[in-house]
């Protein structure tokens, strides 16, 4: 790769870093309460309910929507689309970026290993705006023994430039809405 | 001081330089050849993994019982094994990578212990787990290389300090996990980070002082490689073009082109040479590193290679490319066994690789020529075979990721990219000719996409899922044996799980292998039947190992499940096993075992 495309994507990264981690900082202040006492499911709750419903699916955390740029609610958590067990495109692209980014230490299919947890599992707890912290800002000392430590992937751009779709995927993994594996994609509304 | 005594003591000084380095050297030879110790991870310089230790045979070690245990109070995988020289062992673990030296006269008593602190910020950028595969013992030294990328040299008495060196930088992705090896004067180790765009080589230090002697990269030109294209072979003829270490990747990539080098390292003291593989060019995306989007033109060498240097000098003598421009992460540091061998009537000085893209490869290791290479999982399909002239695959286009493209999923493909063996090392009997082999029997869809480079974050750019072999008994690992000579399966025995494992053979006529669920399991070399099992306390990925203590025979292997094979203990393999027949039976690991290190050590009962 070309020194000056690494240089811009680092860049790219960094001012992305900067926009979500302000816009993190503003909206949590803004909307919501100390942490702790986010209700589990209030990232549900604001999801829009849909307007059809897929013949024997329950379509309850589906998006109105299916133009990935759309998909998100009023409060700017993104929404995933599963129609006839296939998904919107920003989903699909987070499958194939936590595949890439994430995989190797919380599984396949977000269902977690040996040394890191299940994502599937702790997005039922984690709201996005937590999610985007602990992405882009890591932890440490996690773990029986403190030897787990989830890095910073604040200046990586195939992480940052994708957390919305990649939070889609495991979203609908942790709803389960989609199984295990690749998911399908189903045609653009447009 | 008068200038004549001067002259006397700095001559005497010199010569006890000189006597000590010969003494390093003869030291290990000296180990090796008494099989009361384990005197290195792989057993010998050859790297066999055999013991002429004959107490337990095939016939008494259904006897076989725990004796003692000991908890390294670490969770994560613990791979390489312990060493023993003398009345001590001495075993390390994962990230903190402790090193405890065991006193065996007092059933394991802790003589000493040395824990070093580390920032744990190394712990993510260790892309399959924390591991280590192990310590090296050169005297009255003990090298190991920390996650951190420190090579220390502990006095074996003490534990104390001798030296520390900085062989990487985690901030960049690089990491420490090989175990390293001593020759004469020198201390190599290698370097990980092949999923982090780090640049790979194998780095010789001073046993005695830490200094670097040498650093030969896996990428880049001749010079850093320390090749000389008119000297070095390729394919029994000098490589002739200089710089095919830049030539054959796109623009800038070879400096974060990977090559890593953490695999095993063996050494022939007769020709002077030290042997190792290295690691997969990064990105797993082939697009990015393809020279105007041309295979022929794209080996992204020395990727993928296997090199011999001269163990003073560090200059490649010969090299081979296993995988040119790999398209599957067939990583290739699996560890180099040297054995004579028969190729066509004549007997052979020979290296024998199994390969984790699927082919086992026996090589002249005293001039790189290709001497056999066959498939040693009945599986492999993304090549037909390796062509003997060229010593290159012949690729399967519908099994190959850049003919299919990027982002799209090519499907179907064997082996998956743990390889049809990775880092657990097969072991060879000097007395049957036959190697034993844990293997894994997995298969994968494989999608590549573009990816963009940041340092120190993952460098991966492919999604990847895995399942058992199709078509097959729906096991995901074989134990084999298998002839280099002919380049054939002697007799294959099904796992449930990938075997990840060292496997061990001894005059005894019984072999022994870990597995993913706990079992240490000990076969007869004939025909690969069960003798003995026992269920230990975690999963097996550490290798076992043989040794005689007061004239006793013991068996000692390090439980603790984790590596790659720990990524899927919670989920097992991909969803796509439904269609699968037997497999849809074959839960998560994580049914079967959960995470601890602890060392058994097993003999027969006294009366045996």
């Amino acid at each position: 790769m070309p020194k000056y495309l690494i240089g811009l994507c680092a860049a790219v990264g960094f001012t992305a870093t900067v926009t979500l981690g302000t816009a993190f900082g503003q909206q949590d202040a803004a909307q919501k309460p100390a942490q702790g006492q986010t209700p589990p499911n209030q990232t549900q709750n604001a999801q829009t309910p849909p307007t059809q419903n897929p013949p024997g699916g329950n379509a309850a955390q589906e998006a109105k929507v299916a133009d990935p740029e759309e998909l998100v609610d009023d409060q700017g958590v993104p929404l995933y689309a599963v129609r006839d067990g296939k998904v919107d495109q920003g989903t699909y692209n987070g499958y194939r970026r936590y595949a890439s980014s994430c995989h190797v230490c919380h599984g396949p299919d977000g269902l977690g290993s040996s040394f890191a947890p299940a994502l599937a599992d702790s997005l039922k707890r984690m709201d996005y705006w937590q999610f985007t912290d602990v992405v882009t800002n890591g932890r440490k000392n996690m773990g029986a023994t403190g030897d787990k430590v989830m890095p910073t992937f604040g200046s990586d751009p195939n992480v940052m430039l994708n957390l919305a779709d990649i939070y889609r995927y495991l979203k609908a993994r942790s709803d389960d809405k989609i199984g295990r594996g690749r998911p399908e994609r189903f045609k653009s509304a447009s | 001081m008068n200038p004549f005594v001067r002259c006397l003591l700095v001559t005497a000084a010199i010569q006890a330089a000189t006597t000590t380095v010969a003494f390093a050297n003869d030291d290990i030879l000296k180990n090796q050849k008494d099989p009361a110790n384990w005197a290195l991870q792989l057993g010998n310089y050859a790297g066999q993994r055999y013991s002429t230790l004959d107490q337990i045979t095939r016939d008494n070690v259904k006897n076989l019982r725990p004796i003692w245990q000991f908890s390294t109070g670490v969770l994560r995988g613990h791979e390489g094994g312990p060493i023993v020289v003398g009345d001590t062992m001495y075993i390390s673990t994962p990230f903190p990578n402790t090193v405890y030296a065991l006193d065996l006269n007092d059933n394991g008593r802790i003589k000493w212990k040395y824990e070093p602190r580390q920032d744990s910020s190394v712990i993510p950028v260790m892309c399959c787990d924390t591991v280590t595969r192990g310590v090296a013992v050169a005297g009255n030294k003990l090298f190991l290389g920390q996650a951190d990328n420190t090579l220390v040299a502990l006095d074996t008495e003490t534990g104390k300090v001798l030296w520390s060196a900085k062989n990487g930088d985690a901030s960049k992705g690089e990491t420490l996990t090989a175990a390293p090896l001593v020759v004469k004067d020198k201390v190599y180790v290698g370097i990980s980070g092949g999923e982090f765009g780090v640049r790979g080589h194998l780095t010789a230090y001073d046993i005695n002082t830490g200094k670097m002697a040498w650093r030969a990269y896996s990428t880049g030109p001749d010079k850093d490689v320390m090749i000389d294209p008119q000297k070095t072979m390729m394919l029994g003829k000098p490589i002739g073009e200089p710089d095919l270490g830049i030539k054959t990747w796109p623009a800038d990539q070879w400096k974060i082109g990977g090559g890593t080098t953490w695999g095993w390292y063996t050494y022939d003291p007769e020709l002077n040479l030290i042997y190792y593989g290295t690691g997969n060019p990064g990105t797993w995306n082939p697009a990015q590193r393809a020279v105007d989007k041309d295979r022929a033109k794209s080996d992204n060498k020395w990727s993928m290679t296997i090199f011999a240097r001269d163990a003073d000098t560090g200059q490649a003598k010969w090299v081979f490319q296993k995988t040119p421009f790999d398209e599957w992460d067939y990583d290739g540091v699996n560890e180099n066994i040297l054995a004579d061998v028969t190729v066509g009537g004549t007997k052979r000085k020979a290296l024998i690789n199994f390969d984790r893209n699927g082919f086992a490869y026996t090589i002249d290791r005293t001039n790189g020529e290709l001497l056999v290479a066959q498939k040693y999982d009945p599986s492999v399909n993304w090549a037909s075979e390796i062509d003997m002239k060229t010593g290159r695959p012949k690729v399967n286009d519908k099994y190959s990721t850049f003919a299919q493209g990027e982002d799209h999923n090519t499907t179907g493909v064997c082996p998956a990219a743990l390889g049809s063996k990775d880092q657990q090392p097969a072991s060879y009997s000097p007395e049957s000719g036959l190697l034993y082999v844990p293997t894994n029997h997995i298969c994968m869809d494989y999608e590549p996409f573009k990816v963009e480079y940041s340092a120190g974050q993952p460098y991966v750019g492919a999604t990847l899922s895995m399942y058992p072999a199709p078509d097959s008994h729906g096991g995901m690992g074989n134990f084999i044996a298998w002839d280099p000579s002919a380049g054939k399966i002697v007799w294959s025995k099904p796992e449930r799980f990938a075997v990840w494992s060292g496997a061990l053979s001894t005059k005894g006529g019984v072999g022994f292998y870990g597995t993913l669920e706990g079992y240490l399991k000990a076969f007869d070399l004939k025909d690969g039947k069960d003798l003995y099992n026992f269920k230990t306390s975690s999963g097996i990925i550490g290798n076992v190992n043989t040794y005689m203590h007061k004239g006793k025979q013991y068996i000692a292997v390090l439980s603790g499940v984790g590596g790659w094979a720990g990524i899927g203990l919670a989920a097992g393999l991909t969803g796509e096993q439904e269609g699968l027949g037997a497999v849809g039976a074959h839960k998560a690991l994580g049914e079967y075992t959960q995470l601890g290190g602890t060392l058994t050590v097993f003999a027969l009962p006294d009366n045996q």
